[in-house]
């Protein structure tokens, strides 16, 4: 019994040790951003390297935000963020309504091919879909980082969506009919209320897909003006290649919006990305 | 740009097969290669990750978080980090390895490097398979390894024979997944290396953006275009009928 107690107390040590050593692992990225984005031009080339600034430079971020109008990519980038959100949960949870709770024909059917379009590769459709907006809308515009999101918003948002609202009792949508309730009145005043951790879900997974796309920008934003911060910073590296303690702060700046709704909203995400693996 | 277009049959695709275009063939092996060197890396990584995250410990959550924030960071500013992490000269892995007496490495800044370290890359951003994992790992029934216990099954023999089949649908769904993504690995690649050193990292995202918006040839993007999707949509068939690995409770009646 003490032998097992003994090797017991050396896996309990075993486990730490490594939980320790990976936490470390996954931190030391952003740690050392953050210590290089306070440091100066001098002390971030010293070898050895130094790992606490001294004394921490914030005036790198003032720098930084002067040097590239940050402040009009960030409006840019919530423009974008936010159209496109109203427009994802607005239709994502509609159709998902109708995937869910209403009865029609080919119900099954279309469903099935919403879904065989999530195998879809973005990268396959990316230049049709490129020639068709051209054809439609002047560069520069962001109608095609919006308009799409107004029309279903997303096979696995309608899927994650559907997932939750077959789970609400049918009897309340009876017993509202009976009363008298239209579709559109049992969407809006019972399904979506109950709907509120789903939606949520859906709107932390858009909002960081937004903030986060690079690829969608860069196609259709060509002038500097109307950059976002991911097509902005990547400019910014083409810049200053070698004044990194800029470039970080820079970095530094662009991460910190999507980290704190992250850890802010952690619950809701670890929910999603449990559903939309459970499907395999 | 010409919005004139031609009807020209097949000739786009004769050009890319024959090799009169020596990037086509050449982007495609680097795209395979990455794609054989990162998904085994992000698969067994993020499920090494998830049993481990899975044991009992004070501060769990707070490692699961820690582990899995890199997965939302935007893959401009994880681009940009790493840049300069792996800055040959003054970079910090490079001085770790300095520090601990072990040869340095040129990283995405050699063409022998460039793909290997992209792939390692993801290990850092694993963190949305690894929750996946996680997830799948907490729905199975505690009862099988209870039973594995009175039967006297170690560790190793509840791996093999309990975890990795209950938990091979999973496996088996983001084993597709990285399939599919890893065919269209675009961000990293055009941010940090823009396809080189000498098209060492030319993937084929990267290509066919490269022909699209850089060359202006949009015709052959599209060709380009349905080639990944005949090739992505035959290996994802390949891999659905080699699945006889895959176990599903359901079927065991």
């Amino acid at each position: 019994m003490k032998a097992y107690r003994l090797r017991r107390g050396a896996g309990r040590t075993a486990l730490y040790i490594a939980v320790i050593a990976v936490s470390l692992m996954y931190l030391l990225p952003l740690f050392w951003m953050v210590r290089s984005s306070l440091m100066s031009a001098g002390e971030i080339f010293l070898i050895p390297p130094v790992w606490i600034p001294n004394p921490p430079r914030w005036s790198n971020y003032t720098k930084a935000l002067t040097t590239i109008p940050f402040g009009r990519y960030f409006l840019n980038t919530m423009k974008i963020v936010v159209f496109n959100l109203l427009g994802t949960v607005l239709s994502s949870s509609i159709c998902a309504f109708s995937f869910a709770r209403l009865r029609w024909r080919g119900r099954e059917f279309f469903f099935a091919l919403l879904m065989s379009g999530m195998m879809l590769p973005g990268a396959v459709t990316l230049i049709p879909t490129f020639l068709g907006w051209r054809a439609v809308v002047p560069p520069n515009s962001y109608l095609p980082l919006i308009v799409p999101a107004w029309f279903g918003g997303g096979a696995f948002n309608i899927f994650l969506l559907r997932q939750f609202m077959r789970g609400i009792p049918l009897s309340l949508d009876e017993a509202a009919l009976v009363d008298g309730a239209s579709y559109p009145r049992i969407y809006a005043q019972i399904i979506l209320p109950l709907s509120k951790t789903p939606l949520i879900v859906v709107s932390l997974f858009q909002f960081l897909g937004v903030w986060n796309d690079f690829l969608g920008p860069l196609i259709y934003v060509n002038r500097e003006r109307f950059f976002t911060l991911a097509l902005g910073l990547q400019m910014f590296i083409g810049y200053y290649t070698a004044q990194w303690e800029l470039l970080m702060a820079a970095a530094t700046i662009v991460l910190v919006p999507p980290v704190i709704l992250f850890l802010l909203g952690q619950k809701f995400f670890t929910r999603g990305i449990a559903i939309s693996g459970l499907k395999g | 740009m010409t919005n004139v277009y031609k009807f020209v049959g097949l000739a786009n695709y004769k050009r890319l097969f024959s090799g009169a275009d020596p990037f086509f063939y050449k982007s495609l092996g680097v795209t395979l290669y990455y794609v054989a060197l990162s998904v085994p890396i992000t698969i067994v990584s993020s499920f090494l990750m998830a049993l481990l995250l899975k044991q009992k410990f004070k501060g769990r959550g707070l490692v699961r978080v820690i582990v899995t924030m890199p997965s939302i960071v935007p893959a401009v500013a994880v681009a940009t980090i790493f840049l300069w992490l792996l800055n040959p000269d003054i970079g910090l892995f490079n001085e770790i390895l300095r520090a601990l007496h072990l040869p340095t490495s040129q990283f995405i800044y050699s063409e022998t490097t460039v793909v290997p370290t992209l792939a390692m890359m993801n290990i850092w951003t694993m963190g949305s398979t690894m929750l996946i994992f996680l997830a799948g790992l907490e729905n199975i029934p505690e009862q099988y390894y209870e039973a594995a216990d009175v039967d006297g099954g170690g560790p190793i023999y509840k791996l093999f024979h309990i975890t990795i089949p209950m938990m091979s649908p999973t496996i088996f769904f983001n084993l597709i997944m990285g399939l599919i993504n890893g065919f269209q690995t675009f961000t990293q690649a055009y941010i940090m290396t823009e396809g080189g050193p000498n098209n060492a990292s030319l993937f084929y995202s990267v290509y066919l953006y490269r022909e699209a918006f850089t060359n202006q040839r949009m015709a052959v993007a599209c060709a380009l275009a349905w080639v990944l999707f005949v090739i992505v949509l035959l290996l994802t068939l390949v891999v659905f009928r080699t699945s006889g690995w895959v176990y599903y409770e359901g079927d065991r009646q």
